[in-house]
């Protein structure tokens, strides 16, 4: 579904991205894991279209869609669920909702995909009056969520959604964006909280410095001795865990 | 929702006193203050669109009134000019009702040219782009003396007439008359402003006020969004300047004075920015304060009392006036229903 081919990116004279490949499969949850600085919120916002490539290429079924801006990958079907500031905060949750669906002209089929959101996270629907930025950190989270899937995208890009919560919102978190996959979606999940991710997801892939130093399912990264050495603290039983 | 009660009635409240003012109130000089307050406060609103609802600060928006009140006086006097190559103009006097329609038509169009030009370069840049033309226009009204009389000004405006289908045309002459005229427009503008901003269309400019990335990320066009929210906002300022051109029946390029846009500024910033009914507060605030102090005070001391009030208002409510009521009156309420939770207005 989604392919990148020796992708670059830099800031300034900074390389972010040194040349990274990899593949996304329709239905798939494809994690990136790696440190701080990686070039994992890169990849994403090069995806989505907020970065423009220096070179390599993106395609998105088929299409090459490499430097196209934000609102025709947003039409094509990629929405983006960044990371830190995540909503709106002093627009109320319904307001933040209509924000997901922007680009949306079908009236009704918003309609339908409030009930859906609504249906999903009753938090949200208890308070779509209220300004998103009283929310708790874990509303928001699911504000961000929620605003993301009102735009119907076939492929969700989560940045670092496990940031700044309560273990127990993080395990809910997590869950739900399963539960996107299972519903369907492609999801292409970046997270620090690498055993969770890896746990979670079909196949991962591991940044380093800006290049893809390891790629394989989930369960195999989690049993190379680099990876338990380097991001998992060496003891998997006290990492977080997440329900299977 | 009910329990914001007091706040939420405070337009409806604010046009019904303002609306039965003149029924007790013949003092012409009074009037007239809150006439010019009242064409200065549909300016403050629509700065408001701009600066309160995206963060854009214009800091020459009078030169979108100053267009309105030339282009309204202009359409409606007529006027002979030529220009390059003996090309001559004459344009025979027009209805006062079709220079308002063209001040707001013009000054939107200006607006749109300089949001074109500057939103490509925003914050700082776009402040100094707008000062710039405000500027440029005014030296203009100035120096094209064939055009706008220069220093002369232009004189012998008539007076806002409105063809009433059935009851024939009323002419806006006496200030009472005036009076009514400028309140009817600065509740449309109200009105404009609202619903314009809980449109689909307000929600992006304020996305990208809050958030640019998270606005940009979701599809939010911004120069485009920008664009269209200072060709309303200009459009707007330029209603304000035909009342004034009608009302006042004399314009000179003292309209385009950068103090003018300064007082804009203080009402929007101390009435509360990208609230519906801050400017109007601030406006009326600001644009009567004068009035208030001239009796009690010499001249000098009514600007350092006006520049006291202002420091004082924004060191004690640096957001503006409105949204600190509106959080004392959320404030209260949570208290007293405490176990379930409030449903908050949408801006704390």
């Amino acid at each position: 579904m989604l392919e990148i081919r020796d992708l670059v990116c830099a800031y300034g004279q900074v390389a972010a991205l040194k040349g990274i490949s990899l593949q996304v499969g329709a239905g798939q949850l494809v994690a990136l894991v790696g440190a701080n600085g990686a070039g994992k919120s890169t990849t994403l916002r090069a995806i989505s279209g907020l970065v423009k490539p220096r070179s390599g290429s993106i395609l998105f079924e088929g299409r090459d869609v490499t430097g196209a801006d934000p609102r025709r990958m947003l039409g094509l079907g990629i929405a983006h669920c960044p990371e830190g500031r995540r909503v709106f905060p002093h627009m109320s949750v319904a307001e933040n909702l209509a924000m997901g669906a922007y680009l949306r002209h079908d009236a009704a089929g918003v309609r339908q995909d409030y009930a859906r959101v609504y249906a999903d996270f009753p938090r949200l629907a208890e308070r779509r009056a209220q300004a998103a930025g009283t929310l708790s950190g874990g509303e928001q989270q699911m504000l961000a969520i929620g605003r993301a899937l009102m735009s119907r995208p076939k492929l969700v890009l989560f940045d670092e959604p496990s940031l700044g919560l309560a273990p127990n919102i993080v395990e809910q978190v997590l869950s739900i964006i399963r539960a996107i996959r299972d519903g369907g979606a492609t999801v292409l999940l970046v997270e620090q909280n690498a055993y969770a991710a890896l746990e979670l997801c079909d196949h991962a892939y591991l940044l380093e410095a800006g290049r893809i130093v390891m790629s394989g399912p989930g369960a195999e990264l989690i049993a190379d001795p680099h990876v338990r050495a380097a991001y998992l603290g060496g003891e998997v039983e006290t990492a977080h865990r997440i329900r299977a | 929702m009910t329990r914001h009660l007091p706040l939420s009635h405070l337009p409806l409240a604010l046009l019904v006193v303002l609306a039965l003012l003149p029924l007790g109130l013949s003092d012409p000089y009074l009037l007239n203050a809150l006439i010019q307050t009242g064409i200065f406060t549909i300016g403050a609103m629509s700065l408001n669109l701009l600066l309160g609802y995206t963060g854009q600060l214009s800091l020459g928006h009078i030169a979108f009134f100053g267009i309105g009140a030339y282009a309204s006086a202009l359409t409606a006097l007529g006027f002979d000019v030529e220009l390059l190559f003996g090309w001559r103009v004459v344009h025979e006097p027009w209805p006062p009702l079709a220079g308002f329609v063209l001040a707001v038509l013009i000054a939107g169009a200006t607006g749109y040219l300089v949001g074109r030009l500057s939103f490509r370069v925003r914050g700082a840049y776009f402040v100094i782009v707008t000062i710039s033309f405000a500027e440029v226009v005014r030296l203009v009204a100035l120096n094209w003396v064939e055009l706008t009389q220069g220093p002369l000004a232009l004189t012998g405006i008539p007076a806002m007439r409105l063809g009433l289908p059935g009851l024939g045309e009323m002419i806006f002459r006496t200030k009472v008359q005036n009076y009514y005229l400028v309140l009817a427009v600065a509740a449309l503008s109200y009105l404009v402003v609202a619903r314009f901003t809980r449109s689909r269309f307000g929600r992006a400019m304020r996305g990208l006020k809050e958030n640019e990335a998270l606005a940009l990320s979701v599809g939010v066009n911004a120069t485009r969004t920008l664009t269209i929210a200072a060709t309303a906002s200009a459009a707007m300022a330029g209603a304000a300047g035909s009342l004034y051109a009608h009302y006042f029946r004399i314009v000179d390029p003292d309209v385009f004075l950068f103090s003018t846009t300064v007082t804009m500024v203080i009402m929007v910033v101390s009435g509360g920015k990208g609230t519906l009914i801050g400017p109007v507060v601030g406006g009326l605030i600001f644009g009567l304060l004068p009035v208030a102090l001239r009796p009690v005070l010499a001249p000098e001391a009514q600007w350092i009392v006006y520049g006291a009030v202002l420091i004082l208002i924004l060191f004690l409510m640096p957001r503006g006036i409105v949204p600190k009521l509106e959080a004392l009156a959320a404030r209260r309420p949570r208290a007293a229903a405490a176990q379930k939770p409030v449903e908050a207005e949408s801006r704390p």
